[in-house]
């Protein structure tokens, strides 16, 4: 084998983690439909020929809201936790993590009750109802998807499968969690707050 | 040493012997189940030359309704689906697949990785771009449109609302089109992720990212840009299918909703998929022309710096495709002037292609052909494409065959001459065996000449006012011949891709064997057998310049002496 020339620099070669670079990836292109059915919302806005109004319909949901922004500080308490090696701590605050989105996606399904039973606000009543459903549906939906991964995790937590070395998958899947939870504070300002 | 050229850090000391003939089903089922990054992209690569296959004789029934006025050969209706079907097909199960393809397979190999980052992605999202592209053309069966019969979509690739409506396309054909193409972007949003997650996670020590061969360079780029042109379609779609589905009033002009924001969404993907679809054959032109004038690229970090600059520069330039549906003239002159912008970084790209050629000793090989065709046409391709960026241009040219022949020239002129430059210089690697060179050359005269014949053509005609997507027209315009001249040139060019298609069947029978480097070319790929073993490189490669095989082949001068 003929001798192979050798730079004189041999540097420290380091990567960043795969998983990681693609759920930033996979945030970027979601981050892209959001943005898709943020700008319709808006656009329109005001534009419904008939009732209900948002401003008619529509509360405030503060403790929804609440919940599901200190659920993104239970979790990064979580991967804490996992990286310290404390499994029983991590287990503790993602199980709490899962109650408190529990309880935002089980406090929207109340409203939409509302919304479609009393108010008579379904997708095909108004543009509102349309823009409406779909942008917040799209978030909850994001939620529920949310929601059965960090339930999966927590069986095999559980069940002693999840232990201190897998504490950077379970940040890269927290990172989805947290995206979640950044895209609520959109929603939640345009739909509650501009949109009323 | 036994057969082994090129001994790189890493590369195997003897070419495995080929596989025993395994049974049919369990050859069958070693595909279907692989998650091989190779074994996807011959996949990827070999279903979009059969959908190439299927739309061009698409476009070749378009023309023969075209050639004579008032010509029976199409109905009214069956022309509408051939030129959607056409278009949709073209783009998304021909263009995007088979340059992820090359991806798939060229990418790992380029940086000296094992696979991609993730092969059980890799896998899921070929056979999500699969089905799409079933779902699609099962529409022809299954897709009850207006008369109550197996339909397609007829609504045109770009699906303008409100004719999408459920009151104006009633049955399942627009449907199809909906829910084929969120199924296939699915599948390409994971492809875009993984090119990404492999070219910055998965490079060999010593690649770092200025040292990545360009096509890694430009398919990382499009792979970002792809992250987010791909998901506003499926947004839209989303919508769309809210409407035709739930009774939405998105695109609903009844109901107060806006047709023209079905036309932003649209193009807010149409405008950068052009980009997505055009990158990767910049990326393709990068590695053959320098190796057939055996040259170094020119200016390399220009050309890096350039494909970023067109990919940020090509999200803001869509509503040049609505200057007719009339908007503000601040709007118009936001867009008129951003997309004269492209032509910035598309020029320093062309010039250094230009300045790679120059002083070189070039080869004419059948791809060096291809990529010389593909640097005159992108040219012209650019200079209409300024034309048609001034808006009072437009406005006298929106929707003629003026725009038809603009675009071709670049879907065509530009990307399928480099995706066949692509398939002569890698097809080598992929089979170890070489194309023949004189079905080669006749497939690239016939091609030159009929894409010529077709599309120059078309500028006229598109001059003298005849407006796209008609599909007949009166024998008095003064059209008659040139529509005739048009088709003539589409069934040359129809000979052309036959010839191609059976040039690849026959020299993997008896084409002559290629070794590992017959190109005498200078990146990682070319350092393994023909066909790479399953593993690629036996044990990581380290690279210490852009073009490590010239290193090893000329250890006196090596490159990295010259690169800072």
């Amino acid at each position: 084998m003929s001798a192979i020339p050798v730079s004189p620099v041999a540097e420290p070669w380091r990567l960043p983690s795969r998983g990681r670079v693609a759920m930033l990836a996979l945030i970027a292109g979601e981050s892209a439909i959001f943005t898709i059915f943020v700008v319709a919302y808006v656009f329109y806005i005001g534009k419904s020929l008939t009732g209900p109004t948002p401003l008619e319909v529509l509360a405030i949901p503060w403790f929804n809201t609440i919940c599901l922004l200190s659920s993104s500080v239970t979790i990064l308490l979580a991967e804490r936790q996992i990286e310290r090696g404390k499994m029983r701590g991590f287990t503790m605050w993602w199980a709490l993590t899962i109650a408190l989105g529990t309880i935002f996606i089980g406090d929207t399904a109340v409203e939409w009750h509302k919304l479609i039973y009393i108010d008579g606000l379904t997708i095909r009543t108004n543009l509102f109802g349309t823009t409406f459903y779909s942008l917040v549906g799209l978030h909850a939906t994001h939620v529920v998807v949310g929601l059965i991964g960090l339930s999966l995790i927590l069986i095999f937590t559980l069940t002693g499968h999840v232990k201190e070395q897998h504490s950077e998958r379970i940040q890269v899947f927290a990172l989805y969690w947290h995206f979640v939870d950044a895209v609520w504070v959109v929603v939640f300002t345009v739909v509650y707050i501009v949109g009323r | 040493m036994a057969d082994q050229t090129l001994p790189i850090a890493g590369s195997l000391e003897v070419t495995p012997q080929r596989h025993s003939p395994a049974l049919l089903p369990e050859w069958l089922h070693g595909w279907v189940v692989t998650v091989d990054h190779k074994r996807l992209g011959i996949l990827y690569v070999v279903y979009s030359i059969f959908f190439l296959l299927v739309a061009g004789a698409e476009a070749l029934a378009i023309r023969i309704q075209l050639a004579w006025p008032n010509n029976h050969f199409l109905s009214p209706e069956l022309y509408n689906e051939m030129f959607t079907m056409h278009g949709t097909t073209m783009v998304f199960l021909v263009g995007m697949p088979i340059l992820f393809g090359f991806a798939n397979y060229l990418v790992p190999l380029m940086i000296g990785a094992r696979d991609m980052a993730f092969p059980r992605l890799n896998a899921f999202s070929f056979w999500m771009t699969a089905f799409g592209g079933l779902l699609l053309y099962y529409s022809f069966i299954g897709g009850f449109g207006l008369y109550g019969m197996g339909a397609a979509p007829d609504v045109g690739w770009w699906a303008y609302a409100p004719l999408t409506a459920k009151a104006f396309s009633p049955g399942h054909a627009t449907d199809y089109w909906a829910l084929a193409l969120i199924v296939s972007g699915f599948g390409t949003l994971g492809t875009a992720i993984n090119v990404i997650a492999t070219t910055l996670s998965m490079r060999c020590r010593g690649m770092s990212l200025l040292r990545m061969p360009l096509f890694v360079w430009l398919m990382l780029v499009v792979s970002g840009l792809t992250l987010v042109t791909i998901t506003p379609l499926t947004a839209a779609q989303i919508m769309l299918t809210i409407d035709r589905y739930l009774g939405g009033h998105f695109f609903d002009t009844q109901a107060g909703g806006s047709a023209v924001v079905w036309m932003h969404f649209f193009w807010i993907f149409g405008h950068p998929e052009v980009y997505v679809l055009v990158m990767p054959v910049f990326g393709i032109a990068s590695e053959i022309i320098p190796v057939f004038s055996r040259k170094a690229i020119f200016g390399y970090p220009a050309m890096v710096a350039a494909s970023v600059a067109i990919a940020f520069v090509s999200l803001g330039v869509w509503a040049h495709h609505m200057f007719t549906v009339g908007m503000t003239s601040v709007g118009n002159a936001f867009f008129v002037l951003s997309t004269m912008l492209v032509g910035i970084p598309t020029g320093i790209k062309i010039f250094n292609w230009v300045a790679t050629i120059w002083g070189g000793k070039i080869r004419f090989a059948t791809p060096m052909l291809f990529c010389l065709a593909f640097l005159f046409q992108f040219l012209i391709a650019g200079l209409t494409g300024i034309m048609l960026s001034v808006a009072p241009w437009n406005w006298q040219l929106h929707n003629s065959y003026f725009v038809i022949a603009h675009f071709h020239y670049v879907l065509v002129g530009a990307i399928v001459f480099n995706i066949f430059a692509a398939i002569y210089y890698w097809y080598p690697k992929v089979t170890g065996r070489m194309l023949s060179e004189t079905l080669g050359k006749w497939h690239f005269w016939l091609f030159l000449i009929g894409f010529h014949v077709t599309f120059d053509t078309m500028h006229f005609v598109g001059f003298m006012g005849m407006p796209r997507s008609i599909y007949t027209y009166e024998p008095d315009r003064g059209w008659n011949h040139l529509n005739f001249i048009i088709s003539i040139g589409g069934m040359i060019q129809g000979i052309a891709v036959l010839l191609f298609a059976w040039n690849l069947v026959q020299s993997y029978f008896r084409g002559k064997k290629a070794g590992n480097d017959p190109w005498d070319a200078w990146t990682l790929e070319w350092s393994t057998p023909s066909p790479p073993p399953a593993y690629n490189f036996a044990t990581d490669p380290v690279v210490h310049s852009r073009r490590p095989l010239w290193d090893l082949k000329h250890p006196e001068d090596p490159d990295w002496k010259y690169e800072a």
